[in-house]
């Protein structure tokens, strides 16, 4: 089976470490795929993605997720990092006009994406229209929610089938907000809804 | 996270034969990653396989074939899906959240690993992690853990929605290994824990899911998913029930059963499926035959309340099921 277990992993890793022979197996075996990776370091990623309309090329360690990336390397720091573990929704951005969570997607599988971000929604100095409804209805306290609410309120608008309050609560329930904005929140996307249709 | 080498194979033949023992296969991430976060899972080997062409759903003779990487949210919005299988695109949209259901493949789905805290957490003993440890849940916390199939060395709860829809509906697995295809029901898939909790699947080393099929069954259109769980939205099971019936007039001819967040892999309930055929589809039909769901349960300190919530989330399910006829 595919999984590794922790017994079976963790011994041979550890066994791999401790003799200190990790980076000759990583540099010695051949890299699959079309993506000819010849050029990177041992163990790395080249990753070409379009970061909010720019061209982003970039190394990565294969370990490392959208979040770290956006926020330590290209400093869009936006984006927040709430729980880490897919759990919260703080990290929502869109990978082609989809809405995902950052914290759960590796760089190393995003070659060729279109990444947008919370700083990529506005048009210059003019906000984005959920961006205006969020200060309109106080779809918020203290904001730490607020770019992944925006970002999956953006999609879930974009789609098109959440229209009633209910289902809006539905739709945003993988958005959490520790300050209980959620009334404004939803008043919010409905104004918005209205005005992006 | 621990280091890993990462490839992106263009075909299933490719995938097959890089696949080894070490190796896990990436399509959403969103079990895979958050468990090398915690380092739970430690491959040394990370094959992303979103680039296989495992992203179609057809109808074909046998019923509706959807390849292992159809996401979640395309799977619960396919027009087929919803007017034959509703069980199935419900038992999607109660699950995880928007953002999951983008991400998440079905393949990964399937495949998830169980919520159980101490499997989540590497700092104690858990068999199904580290085998011969121990288990922590059997005498510790254990309110979400399972009451049918457990062991005394796991009774980890198997935690997918759509497994237990899937299972309802007898659909089978499409799977590809580097020894060649197969295709086997996916209750078959599933292990119990008995003495080796680490031993979830059938599946050999580096095999993958390429498709799942779900049979042609008419009556499956009339078809419900029921969830209850702590919170309205994005939550675990505590309890569900896919149900499936088929009517002629008041009388029930035949009838599938099966329960999530009860069972250490998804359940199917045979003897509530014989008690309710050949019984008219009144609420009292529906009381007596859910009873039969309680048969060789097994409670623990802090899960005695979920027999009877399964019991009741069936005859709700039933209940519900007829109103939307
Ligand atoms: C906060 C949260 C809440 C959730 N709530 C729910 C819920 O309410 N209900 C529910 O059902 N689920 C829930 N989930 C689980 C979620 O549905 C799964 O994580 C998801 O479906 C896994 O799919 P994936 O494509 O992301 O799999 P991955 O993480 O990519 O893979 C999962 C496992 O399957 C293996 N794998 C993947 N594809 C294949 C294949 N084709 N062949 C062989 N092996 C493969 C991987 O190697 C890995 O071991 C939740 C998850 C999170 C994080
Ligand atoms: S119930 Fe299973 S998964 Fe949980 S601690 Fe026990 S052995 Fe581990
Ligand atoms: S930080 Fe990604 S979901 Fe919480
Ligand atoms: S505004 Fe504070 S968490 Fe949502």
């Amino acid at each position: 089976m595919p999984v590794v277990t922790q017994s079976e992993g963790m011994s041979r890793r550890e066994l791999l470490s401790r003799s200190g022979v990790v980076a000759t197996a990583v540099a010695t075996v051949p890299l699959i795929g079309a993506d000819a990776l010849a050029e990177e370091a041992p163990g790395e990623v080249g990753v070409r993605m379009t970061v909010n309309g720019t061209v982003t090329p970039l190394t990565v360690d294969p370990r490392e997720t959208l979040l770290d990336v956006l926020r330590e390397r290209l400093r869009l720091t936006g984006t927040k990092k709430g729980c880490d573990r897919g759990q919260c929704g703080a990290c929502t951005v869109h990978v082609d006009g989809e809405r995902v969570v950052s914290c759960l997607t590796l760089v190393a599988t995003l070659g060729g994406a279109r990444v947008t971000t919370i700083e990529g929604l506005a048009d210059g100095d003019r906000l984005h229209p959920l961006q205006q409804a969020f200060i309109d209805h106080d779809g918020f306290q203290c904001g730490f929610c607020t770019p992944g609410q925006i970002m999956s309120a953006a999609a879930v608008i974009e789609d098109g089938r959440a229209r009633t309050d209910d289902q809006i609560r539905e739709q945003m329930s993988g958005n959490i907000c520790r300050c209980s904005a959620y009334p404004g929140i939803v008043a919010a996307v409905q104004q918005a809804r209205k005005e992006m249709r | 996270m621990r280091e890993f080498q990462f490839a992106r194979p263009g075909s299933v033949a490719e995938a097959v034969r890089e696949a080894d023992p070490g190796t896990a296969f990436l399509a959403g991430g969103t079990t895979l990653v958050d468990l090398m976060k915690l380092e739970v899972m430690t491959p040394g080997r990370v094959l992303d396989i979103n680039r296989l062409p495992l992203r179609a759903i057809e109808a074909t003779g046998e019923g509706l074939e959807i390849g292992s990487l159809v996401r979640m949210r395309d799977v619960a919005t396919h027009t087929l899906v919803r007017r034959d299988y509703p069980v199935v695109a419900q038992a999607l949209e109660a699950s995880a959240s928007g953002q999951l259901r983008t991400m998440a493949s079905i393949g990964g789905n399937l495949l998830q690993r169980t919520r159980c805290g101490y499997f989540r957490d590497v700092s104690v003993p858990c068999n199904k992690r580290r085998p011969g440890s121990g288990c922590p849940a059997v005498g510790g916390e254990n309110r979400m853990h399972a009451v049918l199939g457990t062991s005394d060395s796991c009774v980890a709860t198997h935690p997918s929605d759509l497994a237990v829809a899937l299972v309802a509906l007898d659909a089978t697995v499409r799977l590809r290994s580097r020894t060649g295809e197969r295709t086997i029901s996916l209750r078959d898939l599933y292990l119990l824990p008995g003495d080796t909790p680490h031993r979830e699947h059938d599946l050999q080393p580096g095999e993958l899911i390429t498709a799942v099929v779900l049979p042609r069954l008419p009556w499956a259109s009339h078809s419900i998913y029921v969830k209850v769980r702590d919170r309205q939205s994005y939550e675990f099971a505590l309890a569900s029930a896919a149900v499936a019936v088929r009517r002629e007039r008041d009388t029930i001819v035949e009838a599938r059963v099966a329960v999530g967040g009860m069972g250490t892999r998804p359940w199917r309930l045979a003897a509530v499926e014989a008690a309710l055929a050949g019984r008219p589809a009144t609420e009292a039909s529906y009381e007596a035959a859910s009873a039969r769901a309680l048969d060789g349960v097994r409670p623990l300190r802090h899960n005695a309340f979920k027999p009877e919530l399964m019991r009741r989330t069936l005859v709700r399910a039933l209940l519900e099921l007829e109103r939307t006829r």
